[in-house]
C-alpha cells in the first residue's frame, strides 16, 4: 500500500534512523553512568577509610602495636637491632627478597628494610594468600622451631613471613605483605593512608 | 474543556492566596551563587548554632563546594580531634538537651527544606523579650519556642508592642539592624545550601540533559515524519 | 505454536528459533502486530506507563542498595542517599518524581479508555487487568511512601491503617495485624518495605504482562472506536486500516517518550519537590509518633479519594460508610464495561449527554483532588442563618456535591448511555 507514492527517501530514512539510534544510545549510556557510580564507595565509606594518624614513639624497641585503617589491621613494629640484623642474613629462603612485586610497597619503601625509618615497619596485617590475619611470632625459635628468625605466621594455611613482611618460600602466600602508603608528619607521628611526597 | 481549565486555575489561585495569609514572613536574601555569603554563613552557623543543634547529615568536607579549602576547614572550622570527612554532629546528648530546654534542639541539616528559607530568616529576626517565659524570650514567628535568643548580644533586645503587635528594638546590640539582617541572611543562605549541597550541580546538569532531550525530540519528529509520509 | 513460516532456519537466529520462538514473537508483537493507523496523542500513555514502570524498578533497585528499612536509620539513610552516595540524589529524585508521574500517565491512560470506550466488548478483560494494575499501583505507592520515615510518611500510614479499624467487628484486630504493633513502628516499616520492593512489583509485572497479552489478543481500539479487523485485505489478511506496530508506532512513541522525558527531567533537575506536591515539606522532618503535623494531606494522587472519605458523614457514629465510599470510588471502575449500554464506543459518535457526564466526572475528580490537599475549613463556614447547612464547612458541602456527581457518573451510566443520541459510526477509521 505505502509504496504507491514512491516518495520514500531511503537515504534520509537511513540517516535519521542512524542519528536517532546513536543519540538514544548515547543518552542511555550517559544515564548508566550515575547508576554505576552510585555503587562506588560513598562519602561515608571514604570518611571511614580516611587516613589515620599514629604515634610511633609509643612503640618501644622490639614491640608491635596494631592500629586500624580502612577496617584492616595495620602493624607498627619497632624493630630492635637484633631484629634488623636478622633481615641482613642473605636469605635464599625468601620468595621475593628483592621486592620485584612492586605493588606490595610504595616506592619509598622499596628498600632492604621495607620502611621509611629503617627500624619502623608499617605493614597491613592481612595475609596475601586468602586474607587471614597472621600472628606475630617475633621471638626467635620458640614454638616455631629452631630455624625461626622471628616474623609472622598465618594460622589459616601456614604462610610464614620475616620481620619485614617478606614471604618465605614454600608458603601458600604468593607475595610479601602489603606496606600501606604512609608518611611522617614529624619525628614520631605517622599518617597511614597518605603518600610521602617524592624526594626531589 | 475551557471552562474546566478556568475553574481549576481559579481553585489554585484561591489556594495560593490563602496559603500566604498565615504569618507574614520576610523574604530571605538567598543567593547560592554568593560564595562569600555562604562562607560567612557557614562560619556563623558553626560558631553559633552547632553548639546545641547538630547537622549530622552534613559532612565538613562538603564545605569545599562553597569554596572553602581543605586547609581552611581543618584550621578554622574543625575541632582538632575531628576529621574533614566527619559529619557536623555535637556532643550534647538529646536527653540532656531536653532537660535543659524543654525540647531537644532539632537537627538542622534539612530544616531549610521543611520550614522554608523565609521562615528561618524571619524566625531568627523574630525574638523578643518575654519575662513570662522560662528562658526570658519569645518568638513572633514560632510562638513559645523553647529556644533562647542566643544572638541577642548581636541583635539587641526587641519587645513586642502590645498595641501594634510590631517588634521594636529597645536596646541595640553589637550589630546595627542592617548588619544583623546580613548576619542572619548569611546563616539562612548557608542553611539552604546545607539542606541540599548538590542543588547547584543538579541545575547545571539539568541544562545539558534538557538540551540533549530537545535534540532527541527533533530527531524523533523527523524520523516519524519520514516513516509516516505515506500513511494516509 | 511457532509457525514455520515465521521462523528463520539458518544462522544464530535460526539456532535460537529452533529452541525459542524469537522471530515469531517479534513478528506477532511488533513487526506484524497491526495497530489502527489513526492513533492520536492519547495513545502515548500506555507505552509511557510501561516505561515509567521499568524506570521505577531500575531506580528502586539502586535505592535498595543504600536504604535501611529500620525505624532508627531510615530517615538518615535517605539523607545518606541524597548526599553521600555518588549521584544518589539523582536516583532518588527519579524515583520520587517517577512515582507522581506514574499516576499522571495512568490517569491520562484511563481517561483515554473512558473517552474511546476501550473497555467495551471484547476488551472487558483488558480493562479489568488495567483496573487491577491501578489498584495495586495505589498500594505500591502507599507502601513506598512510608519508607522515607518522615512526618508525612508516618502520619499518612497511621491514618490509612486506622481506616481498617472502622470495619465492623474485625477492624481493630485487622489494623493491628497490618501494623504488627500497637502503633506504626519499626515492624510496620519492615513489612511495608517487603511489600514495596518485592511483593507488589512482582504482582504488577505479572498483571502488566496479562494486560499486554489481552491487548494483543483483541487488538487495540482507536479514537473512532471501529474494529479494524472487520475490513481486511483479501489476499494478505492484513487489516486495511492497520499498520505494523514496528516501525510506525515505535518511531511515533519515541516522540511521546521525548516529550515525556523533557517534562520528567525538568522536574527532576529544577523542581524535584514540585512545590511540596511531589515531596512534601513536612517529610523532611523525621517521624515522631508524639507530634502530629498541623495539616496532613495525602500525596496529590490520592486526594480525590481522600476527599470522598472526608465528605461522607459518619452514620450511627461509625466512620465506616466514608471508608466504604472511598473503597467503592476505586472499585467502581471494575464495572464500567457493563454499565455502558451505548451502541457506540468512541466519544466522537456519542451524544451530548455522555459528553456532559464525562466532563462532570472529570471536574469532580479535579475539585475533589484539590479539596483533598487543603483543610476542610478552607472556604469558611455557612452563616448560621442558612437552613440545614448552617455553621457547616463550605468546602465539605462542595465535596459532598462532587462526591455525588462522581458516583452518579457510574450509577446512572446504564440510563444516560442508552438514552443518548449517538451518531453513525463510519466503517473505516478517519485520519486526523
Amino acid at each position: 500500500m505505502a509504496n504507491g507514492n514512491n516518495k520514500v527517501d531511503l537515504k534520509r530514512r537511513k540517516f535519521l534512523l542512524a542519528a536517532t539510534s546513536v543519540t538514544g544510545a548515547i543518552g542511555a549510556s550517559a544515564l548508566a553512568l550515575p547508576f554505576a557510580s552510585s555503587m562506588l564507595p560513598s562519602e561515608k565509606a571514604k570518611a571511614a577509610g580516611a587516613a589515620v594518624e599514629f604515634d610511633v614513639g609509643s612503640v618501644g624497641p622490639g614491640e608491635i602495636k596494631t592500629t586500624e585503617w580502612r577496617g584492616q589491621p595495620v602493624w607498627i613494629l619497632n624493630r630492635s637491632k637484633d631484629m634488623l640484623k636478622s633481615l641482613d642474613v642473605k636469605n635464599n629462603n625468601l620468595s621475593d627478597p628483592n621486592l620485584k612485586v612492586v605493588s606490595q610497597q610504595p616506592t619509598y619503601c622499596q628498600n632492604a628494610t621495607r620502611s621509611i625509618k629503617s627500624n619502623v615497619l608499617v605493614v597491613v596485617g592481612i595475609c596475601t594468600h586468602l586474607g587471614c590475619s597472621p600472628s606475630p611470632k617475633l621471638e626467635k625459635k620458640g614454638d616455631m622451631g629452631n630455624e625461626w628468625e622471628g616474623g609472622f605466621f598465618c594460622p589459616c594455611h601456614g604462610s610464614k613471613f620475616d620481620l619485614a613482611g617478606r614471604v618465605y618460600k614454600g608458603s601458600p602466600a604468593p607475595t610479601n605483605l602489603v606496606v600501606p602508603p604512609h608518611k611522617y608528619l614529624d619525628d614520631n607521628i605517622i599518617i597511614i593512608g597518605e603518600d610521602q611526597e617524592e624526594k626531589a | 474543556m475551557k471552562k474546566l481549565i478556568l475553574a481549576i486555575c481559579l481553585l489554585f489561585s484561591i489556594h495560593l492566596s490563602l496559603g500566604a495569609s498565615d504569618i507574614q514572613l520576610l523574604k530571605a536574601p538567598v543567593n547560592l551563587e554568593d560564595k562569600q555569603s555562604l562562607q560567612r554563613g557557614a562560619r556563623n552557623f558553626i560558631n553559633y548554632c552547632l553548639n546545641c543543634h547538630s547537622a549530622s547529615y552534613m559532612r565538613y568536607n562538603q564545605l569545599q563546594l562553597i569554596g572553602l579549602s581543605e586547609e581552611t576547614i581543618k584550621k578554622d572550622l574543625l575541632f582538632t580531634s575531628d576529621k574533614i570527612g566527619n559529619p557536623m554532629s555535637i556532643s550534647m546528648g538529646a536527653d540532656d538537651a531536653k532537660k535543659w530546654f524543654g525540647a531537644a534542639p532539632p537537627n538542622l541539616t534539612v530544616t531549610a527544606r521543611s520550614r522554608g528559607e523565609d521562615w528561618i530568616y524571619s524566625y531568627l529576626r523574630g525574638f523578643y523579650r518575654d519575662t513570662s517565659r522560662e528562658m526570658g524570650w519569645n518568638n513572633s514567628v514560632y510562638k513559645n519556642s523553647a529556644m533562647p535568643h542566643i544572638l541577642w548580644e548581636l541583635q539587641g533586645e526587641q519587645i513586642l508592642d502590645p498595641k501594634t503587635y510590631e517588634l521594636v528594638l529597645q536596646r541595640p546590640g553589637k550589630l546595627s539592624p542592617k548588619e544583623y539582617d546580613q548576619f542572619i541572611g548569611d546563616i539562612t543562605n548557608y542553611m539552604v545550601f546545607m539542606a541540599e549541597p548538590n542543588q547547584q550541580k543538579r541545575k547545571q546538569i539539568g541544562y545539558y540533559v534538557l538540551a540533549f532531550l530537545f535534540l532527541l525530540l527533533v530527531l524523533a519528529i523527523n524520523l516519524k515524519k519520514e516513516y509516516w509520509k505515506n500513511i494516509k | 505454536m511457532a509457525n514455520s513460516k515465521n521462523n528463520e532456519s539458518t544462522g544464530l537466529i535460526g539456532w535460537i528459533d529452533e529452541r525459542f520462538p524469537l522471530s515469531s514473537f517479534i513478528k506477532n508483537h511488533l513487526t506484524e502486530y497491526y495497530a489502527p493507523k489513526n492513533f492520536n496523542f492519547w495513545y502515548f500513555f500506555g507505552a509511557l506507563a510501561l516505561f515509567v514502570f521499568v524506570m521505577q524498578i531500575l531506580t528502586g533497585i539502586f535505592l535498595t542498595m543504600h536504604y535501611k528499612p529500620d525505624a532508627a536509620e531510615a530517615f538518615a539513610s535517605v539523607e545518606y542517599i541524597m548526599r553521600d552516595v555518588s549521584f544518589g540524589w539523582l536516583i532518588r529524585y527519579m524515583h520520587s518524581t517517577g512515582a507522581s508521574l506514574f499516576f499522571v500517565v495512568i490517569y491520562l491512560h484511563m481517561f483515554r479508555g473512558l473517552m474511546y470506550g476501550s473497555y467495551k466488548k471484547p476488551r472487558e478483560l483488558l480493562w479489568l487487568f488495567g483496573v487491577l494494575i491501578f489498584l495495586l499501583l495505589m498500594a505500591e505507592a502507599f507502601f513506598g511512601y512510608l519508607l522515607p520515615w518522615g512526618q508525612m510518611s508516618y502520619w499518612g500510614a497511621q491514618v490509612i491503617v486506622n481506616l481498617f479499624t472502622t470495619i465492623p467487628f474485625i477492624g481493630p484486630d485487622l489494623a493491628e495485624w497490618v501494623r504488627g504493633d500497637y502503633l506504626v513502628s519499626d515492624a510496620t516499616l519492615n513489612r511495608f518495605f517487603a511489600f514495596h520492593v518485592i511483593a507488589l512489583p512482582l504482582a504488577l509485572a505479572g498483571l502488566i504482562f496479562g494486560h499486554l497479552i489481552a491487548l494483543h489478543e483483541v487488538g487495540s481500539n482507536n479514537p473512532d472506536g471501529v474494529e479494524i479487523k472487520a475490513f481486511k485485505d483479501k489476499k494478505t489478511g492484513i487489516p486495511l486500516d492497520g499498520i505494523p506496530f514496528h516501525p510506525y508506532y515505535t518511531v511515533k512513541d519515541l516522540i511521546g517518550l521525548s516529550v515525556f522525558l523533557i517534562v520528567f527531567a525538568s522536574i527532576i533537575f529544577f523542581a524535584p519537590e514540585m512545590g511540596g506536591y511531589f515531596l512534601e515539606h513536612n517529610n523532611f522532618v523525621p517521624a515522631n509518633p508524639l507530634v502530629t503535623p498541623d495539616h496532613i494531606a495525602p500525596v496529590w494522587y490520592f486526594t480525590p479519594y481522600y476527599s470522598i472519605l472526608r465528605a461522607v458523614p459518619p452514620i450511627l457514629n461509625s466512620q465506616f460508610p466514608g471508608v466504604a465510599a472511598m473503597g467503592l470510588s476505586v472499585l467502581i471502575f471494575f464495572f464500567v464495561p457493563w454499565l455502558d449500554k451505548s451502541p457506540v464506543r468512541s466519544i466522537r459518535y456519542k451524544g451530548l449527554l455522555y459528553k456532559k457526564w464525562l466532563t462532570a466526572f472529570v471536574l469532580s475528580f479535579f475539585v475533589l483532588g484539590y479539596l483533598g490537599t487543603v483543610p476542610s475549613n478552607i472556604w469558611g463556614q455557612f452563616s448560621s442563618a442558612v437552613p440545614l447547612l448552617g455553621n457547616g464547612d463550605i468546602a465539605t458541602f462542595v465535596a459532598r456535591i462532587f462526591t455525588i456527581i462522581y458516583f452518579l457518573f457510574f450509577i446512572l451510566m446504564p440510563f444516560y448511555s442508552k438514552k443518548d443520541k449517538t451518531k453513525t459510526v463510519p466503517n473505516r477509521v478517519t485520519m486526523p
